[in-house]
């Protein structure tokens, strides 16, 4: 049964809907038994992704507009998102939610279809740091954001970014305006010989760069305090999402 | 010897300006004697001329023509403004033969101690100095500054921190102000003080002027710290975006100190005054900005003249902002913000280069001007020393100043993602330096009485903020440990990864369903490319991706600085050209391991790359005032990138050169490959030259070298042959992506490009 719009309350714009605390009781109201199950898996949810059981209870929200109230989410479901059409990494993005890498196991390879739970697993990943957090912390941090994004563009999943993956990225950045290809190759040159020559500065004449191993990449983006950077903010209260996606 | 020469020397420059000092004083403080001098010069000289026509009138006796004579009045204005100047500035030479002393002291304070010095000797000679007058001050020596801190402003931080940065501005400044203003009216009380007669509306004018963080005094200092983004941009914005609060308070309060009472109605309008301060000046600045944009698109034929365009409109923009009592800094500030993308996309090399020294320049001397001046008008007086006044004021700025910066990040915090630490706040609170506005909004009051005390107080605590505040903030930096300012190298990864990062999060945030912050740069930006830019960058530059365009001038810099550095065979430890303040520092370039090569290896390249330079020079066209180079920017950017290219391509060709293997041919091959290279100079740049030309001619060149190290520039070239070859030959496929991703480092072994060259 699709998903119940209890939307008298206001476009929902803003970070904090107004309206948001009669509505959502509305919607539990209507979910019911859904959140019920959330509100006993939260302990083991919460230790596992960090989030706070409203950020789980909202996210779980969104999980079931996006699914049609299903258990599971596939593919078609992102594609769907209207948001996204004008994102030139959509298929990267959707992807990466299907990728048993960022689910913290060691396979590889990808999924079908994801649970709530690897939902939640995947935007674990974009947490902001807590000013309680530690240096070590903070470097834990970094290495997983980091590890996500090197996820992201090694599709092959042999643990190194070559040249021809990483001009696929170039390619999909630079395709939001005209297919500049020259331009592509030209960059994504540049871009390899500054991590070459990073990396490696004394290569012998016989060696050649086999690609971007992990270790590369966290030292190339050294610059970027990812764990700064690369985070969005999760809603605390309880909010209503109007309308479809 | 040479030690004692440079001591001489340095002596030498210390008593060479020491005398100009003392020149300046005396011409400037003496225009009585002056004038009166030439008055009875003129008038033989003009007597002599009449008698050469009228010998009628020669009653009087005929002197000779002077060959020589002394008019000092014609020229007064114009040479005591250019000897002020060329003084301030070989002081801030001066502090820099003097390296500890710079160290320790910031460059405003010095200038302080000069003007004092300057002020010191005038009065000494019992004539008045020149004062900081206000007009000047507001409409000659501050736009300069603040134009330079809006065109260069990190626009990213700035942006991200926005909220933040208004809070501070806007509410901190507020409370600075009633809070000082309220205090000092109940110190005011103490019978001891004696300066009963300040009633409250005096009191928070007083409070409105000293509240002000002044943008100059930040800049000085801390431009000299280096401390990161975050903080400095804190700071920093907070002190240009309160500009808006300090006029409508100051007029405010000034109005109503004359009629003695406040109403509630003016109160309000107190309030909306301030939108329409700070909202007019934003929007006037916008469209300022948006004419300058435009304007620039059609530049194309007049290349000397772009760079006027900035700053005329950026100085109209204040200008007309002052005109209707709005912001001007805020007005100055939007446009270059506004201006800057548009015009930079439009203008061509040598205009930026022009547009980026003239500001510092411009920027540099009023800064230096300002201080000195804040020196001298303080010796100047008139003074009227209150110890309690002047003490309470300063704890009082101190005091209000922590618990502001305290306070209100105690609320920040619950809206911040990252959050400002303790640290942080201690920063941002010792940063806030008082500095030349205030002592000139000081100046502009009109009762005499309490203007005197008014002046004393400020320029006191002007100078503590300065002297103390300015001078201890590197130790204390040092020793809190605060995260000073990465050296960020033009990183091609880094652009490319803050680009994907942006579409990344956006992507998440829609996929999570809620609009934040990321949504609407999205959409803005969006709106940017399809709209904004069609109508504000000429031609097809306007449908350029951003990731482009770094890249471009990525190159460009590259270029520009292999040029720049002439030998070609060093290794790439380059000294760097002058770097003034926000030009963008290249730090010492990656380090590529070049081994060795033999003397008479050496030679002989360098001498047939001299010989290919010298030809290429004779191609430069000739000079013309009219216009730099007949060609556009575009010629002698690929021009640049062929002898960067010829460069690499030296450089791998020495390192190639010692790994062993039958090198007779090389300098067959090196006349094959220089040769065809003059032939791109030839070629007609009637379409896009910028990787369109370059790349067509250079695979002809490519095949005819027997052997060529292939650096990952011209990998691509490479590729394309290479991918061309892949078609003809289908079983090679699994090899070639091999081959291909050798091509990386180094040359493989000579099969390979036996190979290739046979394509």
């Amino acid at each position: 049964m699709p998903l119940p719009q209890p939307c008298p309350a206001p476009p929902c714009c803003s970070r904090r809907c107004g309206a948001g605390g009669a509505n959502s009781r509305q919607v539990r109201r209507m979910m019911g038994a859904a959140t019920t199950r959330i509100g006993q898996q939260d302990p083991e949810l919460v230790d596992r992704t960090g989030f706070s059981p409203e950020q789980i209870n909202n996210l779980h929200k969104r999980f079931l507009q996006l699914s049609g109230n299903k258990d599971t989410i596939s593919r078609e479901n992102l594609n769907d998102i209207p948001a996204l059409t004008y994102n030139p990494i959509k298929s990267q993005i959707i992807e990466a939610f299907f990728d048993k890498r960022n689910q913290h196991d060691s396979e590889v390879g990808s999924l079908e279809e994801i649970t709530f739970e690897q939902f939640l697993m995947v935007m674990s990943h974009f947490r902001p740091p807590t000013l309680e957090m530690t240096a070590e912390e903070k470097q834990a941090m970094r290495k997983e954001k980091l590890r996500f994004l090197f996820n992201m563009h090694d599709t092959d999943g042999d643990g190194k970014i070559t040249l021809e993956e990483y001009r696929k990225v170039v390619e999909e950045l630079l395709s939001s305006g005209s297919i500049e290809q020259e331009s592509a190759k030209e960059i994504t040159d540049a871009a390899m010989l500054e991590v070459a020559s990073t990396n490696v500065p004394h290569m012998g004449p016989e060696d050649f760069y086999e690609g971007i191993t992990f270790e590369h990449f966290e030292q190339i983006l050294k610059g970027l305090e990812m764990e700064s950077r690369m985070h969005i903010r999760f809603l605390d209260t309880a909010t209503v999402h109007c309308g479809k996606s | 010897m040479a030690g004692l020469g440079s001591v001489c020397s340095r002596r030498l420059a210390g008593f060479v300006s020491l005398l100009l000092l003392v020149f300046v004083a005396v011409i400037s403080a003496s225009p009585d004697a002056a004038t009166g001098a030439n008055e009875t010069l003129r008038r033989p000289s003009g007597h002599s001329l009449d008698d050469s026509h009228h010998p009628r009138n020669s009653s009087e006796h005929r002197k000779a023509f002077p060959v020589l004579a002394f008019n000092y009045e014609h020229v007064s204005k114009p040479f005591v403004i250019s000897l002020w100047i060329l003084l301030a500035l070989l002081m801030k030479l001066g502090f820099h033969i003097i390296p500890r002393v710079s160290h320790i002291v910031p460059e405003s304070c010095l200038l302080i101690f000069v003007g004092l010095l300057v002020g010191g000797v005038i009065k000494a000679m019992d004539q008045t100095p020149p004062v900081l007058d206000t007009k000047l001050f507001f409409l000659y020596l501050l736009p300069p500054i603040i134009l330079d801190a809006g065109y260069f402003l990190p626009i990213r931080p700035f942006t991200e921190n926005m909220g933040t940065i208004l809070v501070f501005a806007v509410v901190g400044t507020l409370w600075n102000a009633f809070f000082i203003g309220g205090m000092m009216f109940a110190v005011c009380q103490i019978e001891a003080a004696q300066v009963g007669h300040v009633d409250l509306l005096s009191c928070l004018l007083f409070g409105s002027i000293i509240s002000a963080v002044d943008p100059v005094a930040v800049l000085a200092v801390f431009e000299e710290i280096h401390i990161n983004e975050l903080l400095h941009i804190l700071v920093f914005g907070e002190s240009l975006l309160n500009d808006a609060v300090t006029v409508v308070l100051y007029h405010l309060f000034e109005e109503f100190a004359h009629e003695g009472t406040v109403t509630v109605g003016d109160a309000l309008l107190g309030v909306v005054s301030f939108f329409v301060v700070s909202v007019g000046g934003v929007m006037v600045g916008v469209i300022y900005g948006v004419l300058g944009a435009f304007t620039s698109r059609f530049t194309s034929h007049s290349r000397v003249i772009e760079p006027l365009f900035v700053f005329l409109y950026s100085y109209m923009a204040y200008l007309s902002a002052e005109v209707f009592h709005l912001s001007g800094i805020m007005s100055l500030i939007a446009c270059g913000v506004i201006m800057r993308p548009y015009v930079e996309a439009n203008i061509s090399h040598k205009s930026y280069t022009t547009i980026k020294y003239f500001l510092k320049m411009w920027s540099s001397v009023s800064e230096t001007l300002i201080f000195i001046f804040l020196g001298v008008s303080t010796v100047e007086g008139p003074h009227n020393w209150n110890w309690i006044f002047v003490i309470f004021t300063l704890i009082l700025c101190l005091l209000s100043r922590v618990l502001g910066v305290v306070g209100l990040t105690f609320i920040i915090n619950k809206f911040r993602i990252i959050k400002l630490t303790k640290k942080d706040q201690f920063i941002v609170a010792y940063g806030g330096l008082r500095g030349a506005i205030a002592f000139s909004l000081g100046f502009l009051l009109t009762d005499t009485e309490k203007k005197d005390m008014f002046l004393t107080a400020i320029i006191t605590v002007i100078f503590f903020t300065v002297f103390v505040q300015g001078m201890t903030i590197r130790p204390l930096v040092e020793l809190l440990a605060v995260k000073k300012k990465k050296e960020s190298k033009a990183s091609i990864n880094e652009e490319i990864h803050t680009q994907f990062l942006d579409h990344l999060l956006t992507g998440i945030e829609d996929i999570c369903g809620h609009y934040g912050h990321h949504h609407w740069k999205d959409k803005l930006n969006r709106f940017n490319r399809t709209y904004v830019k069609k109508w504000l960058i000429a031609g097809d530059r306007s449908s350029e991706p951003q990731l482009i365009s770094f890249y471009n001038k990525m190159e460009m810099k590259e270029a520009m600085m292999l040029v720049e550095s002439g030998s070609a065979a060093k290794l790439p430890s380059l000294a760097s050209a002058a770097s003034l303040q926000n030009a963008q520092q290249r730090a010492p370039p990656k380090q590529r391991a070049i081994p060795s090569i033999s003397k008479t290896r050496e030679q002989e390249i360098r001498k047939i790359l001299r010989a290919n330079l010298q030809k290429t020079r004779q191609r430069l066209r000739s000079y013309s005032r009219h216009d730099l180079f007949s060609d556009p920017f575009e010629d002698s950017m690929s021009e640049i990138r062929f002898r960067k290219q010829r460069v690499q391509m030296e450089r791998r060709m020495s390192h190639y050169l010692t790994v062993p293997a039958n090198r007779q041919e090389t300098p067959s091959a090196r006349k094959v490959w220089f040769e065809p290279e003059h032939k791109v100079y030839t070629y007609d740049e009637s379409e896009s030259p910028r990787d369109g030309a370059a790349l067509e001619t250079l695979p002809d060149t490519v095949s005819l070298l027997s052997e060529s190290p292939q650096r990952p520039d011209q990998s691509s070239r490479l590729r394309k042959r290479g991918d061309a070859e892949q078609s003809a030959n289908a079983p090679d496929s699994q090899e070639e992506p091999q081959k291909l991703s050798r091509c990386f480092s180094d040359p493989g072994p000579k099969e390979e490009e036996e190979e290739e060259g046979e394509g």
